[in-house]
């Protein structure tokens, strides 16, 4: 399988910080690679070095098979980029933001009209063609920075958090239309706070805390390895329980006013529970990548 | 990696583009000042003013007052448009709209952004040179053909205070502190380089603090060329105005780029 994006030992410092410490991955042609973390983890420092914006401080960066630093151009024509914050040309209107930047990408006119079409109706955004930025909502600024990352038809699409800040609805229009994307082949990167959306959109993903990776694999992997199959979580558990769950050794977290027993065997261990020490506020459901995110990166605040 | 000089002339002309896109749009309320401010000030300095200053003696020639500050209007608005361009505005595409953050993720590269942008000051003195040579010609204040020249002297001009805008725009931490370089560089310029008293009129040492500022030469060229007259001696200024933004454009890229890529 070719490897789009190589990352060997990258590191990004900001004076004596280490942003991004030394983190290896590989992201392979046609796939959705998510990277997550929780605030100031280094998901945007890392992205910005694999668009070419920042120079990486150590490290090798390859983007399809070429230095990003020898050959920032070459290898910027052929990817799109969707930034944290939304850069758009709020002097233009909304076509307008997608011809005008087709020009940076040498398209030639007729073509930049054709395709900036064809991106307005993919985002639902034809009737606003003519709209000033300013004007425009919070998920259609989104999806126009969408539309604005994929003028140049690019091989690899980047997106910094693409659905922070939108409602239920932008946030399945935005999913469904990288869906789309992925299954022509497109390969993405993506980071992202929600879990439910890399669980859904990302062949593989890595966690980022504090410059460095936690653990890599594909979603349900690492549910499995990290959490296993099921999650039982007691609302206001009371000592008995607790003594119970420890003198078991059973893999849990109590977080004082509630309790989340990880693994076990399911539905044995609920009947157990529910039978002999809580009648009520015990639940048992699936295990998600939220629990992964948060036994390996605590649960204290970021930042 | 070294790219083809017409390569980045292409992908600089890509920004001027975009500013062009933009100002087609409003384009009627930028017509306006260039417009009107000759008229004004013709009106206020020339008429009012030269019933009590009379006859100016400018390089062994006696003028009418209108007539001697008539070609120093044009170079003070060569300076205003580049300065006020390439300073607030640049300042509010980079850090306000983030322009440049989101150019960056495209094949240009940020000299091409700032070469574009200089340019693009440039292109506004060079508009509004061309609006008030109309007005003041209207007055038979304007010698042709030599005249004409005025518009490459503005896209000259332009270029040079449109790389000093832009160093300050590289280094100010916000949009209020512009105003140190507008009462510290462009009011005394606009004051002492001649536009509206001969220089030799000054104290020696105030005169040759004045062949510091690029607008003294400015002034001296659109000056000479209103009046038709071309002789070796405008060399010194073109020569002037050229080393200002060979040596003023590489800092202003190597500070923009200090300052923008992180
Ligand atoms: N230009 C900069 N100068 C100094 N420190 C910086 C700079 N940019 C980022 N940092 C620091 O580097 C760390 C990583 O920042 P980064 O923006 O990569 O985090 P992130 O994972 O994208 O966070 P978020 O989820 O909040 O977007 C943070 O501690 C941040 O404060
Ligand atoms: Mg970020």
């Amino acid at each position: 399988m070719e490897e789009v994006i190589v990352a060997e030992n990258l590191v990004k410092t900001f004076g004596s910080f280490r942003a991004v410490d030394g983190i290896s991955f590989r992201v392979r042609r046609g796939e959705c690679f998510g990277i997550l973390g929780p605030n100031g983890a280094g998901k945007t420092s890392t992205i910005r070095m694999l668009y070419g914006f920042s120079p990486k401080d150590g490290g090798r960066l390859d983007v399809f098979g070429r230095d990003i630093e020898r050959e920032p151009r070459q290898i910027k024509s052929r990817i799109g980029v969707c930034q944290q914050e939304n850069t758009l040309d709020p002097d233009l209107t909304v076509q307008q933001n997608l011809e005008v930047f087709a020009r940076y990408f040498d398209i030639p006119r007729a073509q930049a009209r054709q395709r900036a079409e064809q991106l307005l109706h993919f985002i639902g955004l034809e009737p606003r063609r003519q709209a000033k930025i300013p004007t425009l909502s919070g998920g259609m600024l989104r999806r126009l920075m969408l539309a604005r990352a994929l003028i140049n038809n690019p091989e690899i699409l980047i997106l910094d958090e693409p659905t922070t800040g939108l409602d239920p609805q932008s946030r399945h229009q935005v999913w469904l239309r990288l869906e789309e994307l992925k299954s022509l082949g497109m390969s993405i990167l993506l980071t992202t706070h929600y879990m439910d959306e890399a669980a859904r959109l990302c062949d593989r993903l890595l966690i980022l805390d504090q410059g460095r990776i936690l653990v890599e694999g594909a979603p349900l992997d690492l549910i499995r390895q990290h959490v296993g199959r099921e999650v039982i979580e007691i609302a206001t558990p009371e000592e008995e329980l607790r003594r119970f769950v420890r003198d078991q050794q059973l893999p849990h977290e109590d977080l004082g006013h509630r309790l989340i027993v990880y693994g076990g065997d399911g539905e044995g261990l609920y009947h157990r529970l529910t039978t002999d020490y809580c009648r009520q506020g015990c639940t048992l459901r699936m295990a998600t990548l939220e629990d992964v995110f948060l036994r390996l990166t605590g649960r204290e605040l970021r930042e | 990696m070294k790219s083809p000089p017409i390569a980045v002339i292409r992908r600089t002309s890509r920004i001027w583009q975009r500013n062009w896109t933009v100002y087609r749009q409003t384009w009627k309320i930028s017509f306006v000042p260039p417009l009107l401010e000759p008229l004004f000030y013709l009106l206020a300095f020339g008429v009012g003013l030269s019933a009590l200053v009379g006859e100016v003696s400018y390089r062994g020639e006696a003028l009418s007052y209108v007539a001697f500050i008539a070609p120093a209007l044009v170079a003070i608005n060569i300076m205003n448009n580049a300065f006020f361009e390439n300073t607030y505005a640049s300042f509010v595409r980079m850090y306000y709209q983030k322009t440049f953050d989101a150019i960056l993720a495209t094949p240009l590269s940020l000299t091409e952004i700032i070469l574009g942008e200089i340019v693009w000051g440039a292109t506004k003195s060079v508009i509004g040179t061309a609006i008030m040579l109309v007005v003041i010609s209207a007055f038979g204040l304007i010698a042709y053909p030599h005249g004409l020249l005025l518009l490459p002297v503005a896209l000259l001009g332009g270029l040079a205070f449109g790389a000093i805008a832009m160093l300050f725009t590289s280094v100010v931490p916000n949009i209020e502190t512009f105003n140190l370089p507008v009462f510290l560089f462009v009011t005394p310029m606009f004051l002492f380089s001649g536009t509206f008293f001969p220089v030799d009129t000054l104290p020696v040492w105030f005169r040759s603090l004045a062949l510091f500022l690029p607008l003294t030469h400015l002034v001296r060229l659109t000056r000479d060329l209103a009046y038709g007259r071309l002789d070796l001696s405008l060399l010194w200024a073109v020569g002037y105005l050229l080393l200002f933004c060979a040596i003023v454009t590489p800092l202003a890229i190597g500070r923009m780029r200090r300052r923008l890529i992180r």
